[in-house]
């Protein structure tokens, strides 16, 4: 629109204005912001296509860029095909119960959930719901914990020695020990919550405790000596002096700590998912391997790209989160 | 007569009575009345991905679950261990089993559970393949004609293979499912039919590896994995459902040498199993499945296999078998093919109803308890009577009756489409067709241990 102004105005330097105007616009442009990465992106997807082109598995050819894409678009056809039977199938539900009632006025009909298949996109939201009721159980337990740690010298010698041995150890194999549990403890006739959902989600929650617990443990410890100091003389009660001195001061390294928290709690899922069967992405990719289609490996090749899209959005999400929260909103955040 | 009588023992006479009374009345209600409402109408079943899951996955595609007001999710799990817990604790309502599930679970071989079943699935299915070595190997040992290999390729053949490998010092090893699959049992009767002895198990020891005096180490894998394993060069062989033995030969990395109804015509396989306690906690829900699924196997092998390329792109969905189509079409619709190029006529290879194949029979069950018997797997000898009371406490073929008769009485089947439920006694007539000539007699699981060559009889390790 403004093109067709300028034009009016000024006939006779039109192709000069238009330069000057994509100067402007590429200064304007963060290069290294966008056209580097860009750059890398593809030369990444260059060399990924020729590097699969000369790889050649049982399953045929390692799938380039282009058989990744287009089964993408296979997967939405999917999701979308799904969800035409679903309608179908609440229609068929409909008018069985109709004719149920219309024979007995007295029976009992109800609407029940769709049986289909649980389409990639589905999974995608299962694994993301897994995983934050995981990180969000850790971090309650973990960021009160890693504060008592960093404000008192002998629950830090107690706790740490825990902390130490537990750190390490790969959640999965807790996997089988916390399947057991929760199939043994969480006994209901209408259950609120999937059996295999608590079992990735604790799985999960393992993991996300520790990199918040230390993190906050240390930003308690190294908080300003003269902030403790003004709390000090101002005879600030408890939970103020945490509320108010402790709490912002380490908010850097609490989010730090949920950050990496976040990072590898979404790693532990996908493999904790794959190895239980629990639905989700990680079922996904394991299916899909099973199932050793020629297609197979292009799609498993989706979801790695969306686990990696999913995880680096995750991250930003907590980010986002922390400039809301953190009192220096001037702070540089990377 | 008693109820006119004036004697002190009368009332307990009329309580006889009219308990006789109830009880002729309630049987006869279970023989005519019409099936209620299922109990419990929202289920989960689960499988493995192989083709002979197919009457669950054609159940639920064409209706046959809806129209019985059932709701059934279907869930594909990671091996037969996880969907057999799953059953036993109750997160899955069924599943495609094992034949040898249900039945090592209820005698506590494994894990302990009394698992039954309504339903037989399917009859045979399975094929042994090798790897190329191997097959090089034993291929001059093979006789031709025209210039193809004369199946079936017996496992005599192999033998001087196996023995010029453990002469190298190598071990021979084989894949199978499960300890307790109909594979585990084939794969054995094959090897052993040829004289490789396959090794004995030893519970009672602790041993459970089954490779006891074995000249052939079987080790297991679950199914969609066995290609990638001998590809590996973990195992030499494998013996699997479809579609994993052809994926072997479209992969160009095995040969299937022969299938399991050459080792034994029409052999049971599949079964469809559920916890004693749910069939007797909702019968009703128990014998809809079972209605379901029969006009499943009916609409498989309806007209010569009609529908078959119709079952196999239901198959080819990821979300049920996932293989490509033309993979599973190539055992589903009746060839097998051997080696590349050398497809074969086999239309009885996957059978889902012909020969009564979906009825649960007596016989069927103690075949597998001798294999078990056999292999040691079962550490004592048992009397024929325990063989049969195991049979009968697993295969519940009056479920199967009371769905079948609802089938007549609704007119989607006919009474002649199954045994005559009258004079069936559970019990198949005297089987002949073995790789090994031996006859099978499902009334005399004793003696037919006794003849075996290789296997465990009233001996205990």
């Amino acid at each position: 629109m403004s093109m067709t102004n300028s034009q009016s105005e000024y006939p006779p330097s039109r192709s000069n204005l238009l330069t000057q105007n994509l100067l402007r616009w590429i200064k304007a442009f963060d290069i290294k912001g966008v056209v580097y990465p860009l750059l890398g992106i593809v030369i990444f997807c260059l060399l990924w296509s020729l590097a699969a082109s000369r790889i050649d598995t049982s399953l045929g050819q390692f799938p380039g860029p282009s058989q990744v894409y287009s089964q993408a678009l296979v997967l939405v056809d999917e999701h979308q095909a799904e969800r035409v039977k679903e309608t179908a199938f609440y229609q068929r539900q409909e008018i069985r119960n109709a004719k149920k009632l219309a024979e007995n006025p007295d029976a009992n009909t109800k609407i029940r959930q769709y049986t289909g298949k649980e389409t990639f996109f589905e999974q995608i939201v299962t694994s993301l719901k897994t995983v934050l009721f995981g990180f969000i159980v850790a971090s309650v337990i973990a960021i009160p914990a890693g504060i008592a740690c960093g404000l008192s010298d002998g629950v830090y010698k107690a706790m740490n020695p825990l902390v130490q041995i537990f750190k390490p150890v790969s959640p999965l194999a807790w996997l089988p020990l916390i399947t057991m549990v929760v199939s043994a403890t969480y006994v209901s006739e209408s259950p609120f919550f999937e059996k295999s959902f608590l079992v990735s989600a604790f799985t999960v929650s393992l993991c996300c405790l520790w990199p918040t617990l230390i993190n906050t443990a240390v930003g308690v410890v190294n908080v300003d000596k003269d902030l403790l100091n003004v709390s000090r003389v101002i005879k600030l009660p408890a939970t103020t002096h945490i509320r108010k001195i402790i709490l912002p001061a380490s908010v850097p390294m609490i989010f730090t700590g949920l950050r990496l928290s976040l990072a590898t709690g979404w790693m532990v899922l996908i493999a904790a998912e794959m190895l239980s069967q629990n639905p989700g992405l990680g079922k996904f990719v394991w299916d899909e391997f099973q199932n050793g289609s020629s297609s197979s490996l292009a799609r498993i090749m989706v979801a790695v790209v969306v686990i990696g899209l999913l995880g680096f959005a995750l991250d930003r999400l907590i980010l986002v989160l922390q400039k809301t929260v953190s009192w220096d909103k001037l702070a540089v955040l990377r | 007569m008693y109820l006119s009588s004036n004697k002190p023992h009368s009332v307990v006479n009329i309580l006889i009575a009219l308990g006789l009374g109830i009880v002729v009345a309630l049987s006869s209600v279970n023989a005519f009345a019409e099936l209620g409402e299922p109990e419990k109408d929202e289920l989960t079943f689960g499988f493995i991905k192989l083709t002979d899951m197919a009457p669950i996955a054609i159940a639920y595609e064409n209706g046959y679950f809806e129209d019985e007001g059932l709701y059934v999710t279907i869930e594909a799990q990671a091996n037969w261990k996880v969907l057999l817990d799953g059953v036993i604790d109750g997160q899955l309502d069924g599943a495609h089993m094992l034949a040898g599930q249900p039945l090592a679970a209820t005698i506590g071989y494994g894990t302990k559970a009394h698992i039954v079943t309504p339903f037989s699935m399917d009859l045979n299915g399975n094929g042994i393949t090798v790897s190329n070595d191997i097959w090089e190997q034993m291929k001059e040992y093979v006789p031709t004609k025209n210039g193809k290999p004369v199946h079936p390729i017996k496992a005599d053949y192999l033998k001087p293979v196996v023995e010029n490998m453990a002469d190298r010092g190598e071990a021979f090893k084989m894949g199978m499912v499960f300890p307790v699959s109909t594979h585990n049992y084939e794969l054995r009767y094959w090897l052993a039919a040829g004289n490789i002895h396959p090794g004995y198990y030893a519970p009672h020891k602790g041993d459970t590896t089954g490779t006891i005096d074995a000249q052939a180490l079987l080790s297991v894998t679950p199914p969609p994995q066995m290609p990638s394993t001998l590809e590996a060069g973990t195992i030499h062989g494998y013996c699997v459902g479809e579609p994993w033995n052809q994926q072997a030969v479209f992969k160009g990395i095995g040969v299937p040498v022969i299938t399991d109804y050459e080792i034994w015509k029409n052999n049971p396989e599949k079964v469809f199993g559920m916890t004693k306690e749910f069939t007797e906690k909702y019968p009703n829900t128990t014998a809809r499945v079972v209605k379901a699924l029969i006009r499943a196997g009916k609409w498989l092998d309806a007209d010569n296999n009609a529908n078959r390329p119709a079952a196999v792109k239901i198959l080819a969905q990821s979300n049920y078998v996932g293989a490509d189509y033309e993979v599973i079409a190539n055992s589903m619709t009746g060839t097998f093919e051997y080696q590349k190029g050398d497809r074969r006529e086999v239309p009885d290879f996957n059978v889902f109803f012909r020969y009564n194949a979906t009825y649960p029979y007596y016989s069927d069950a103690i075949w597998y308890l001798t294999q078990m018997r056999r292999w040691g797997q079962i550490s004592e000898p048992k009397s024929d009577d325990w063989y049969k009371k195991v049979a009968a406490d697993v295969y519940k073929p009056e479920i199967y009756t009371i769905a079948a008769k609802e089938l007549i009485t609704e007119g989607l089947l006919e009474a002649s489409e199954f045994p005559n439920f009258d004079t069936e006694s559970g019990f198949k007539p005297e089987q002949t067709e073995f790789i090994d000539g031996i006859s099978y007699d499902g009334s005399k699981p004793n003696a037919y241990l006794e003849k075996f060559k290789i296997g465990l009889k009233q001996d205990v390790l």
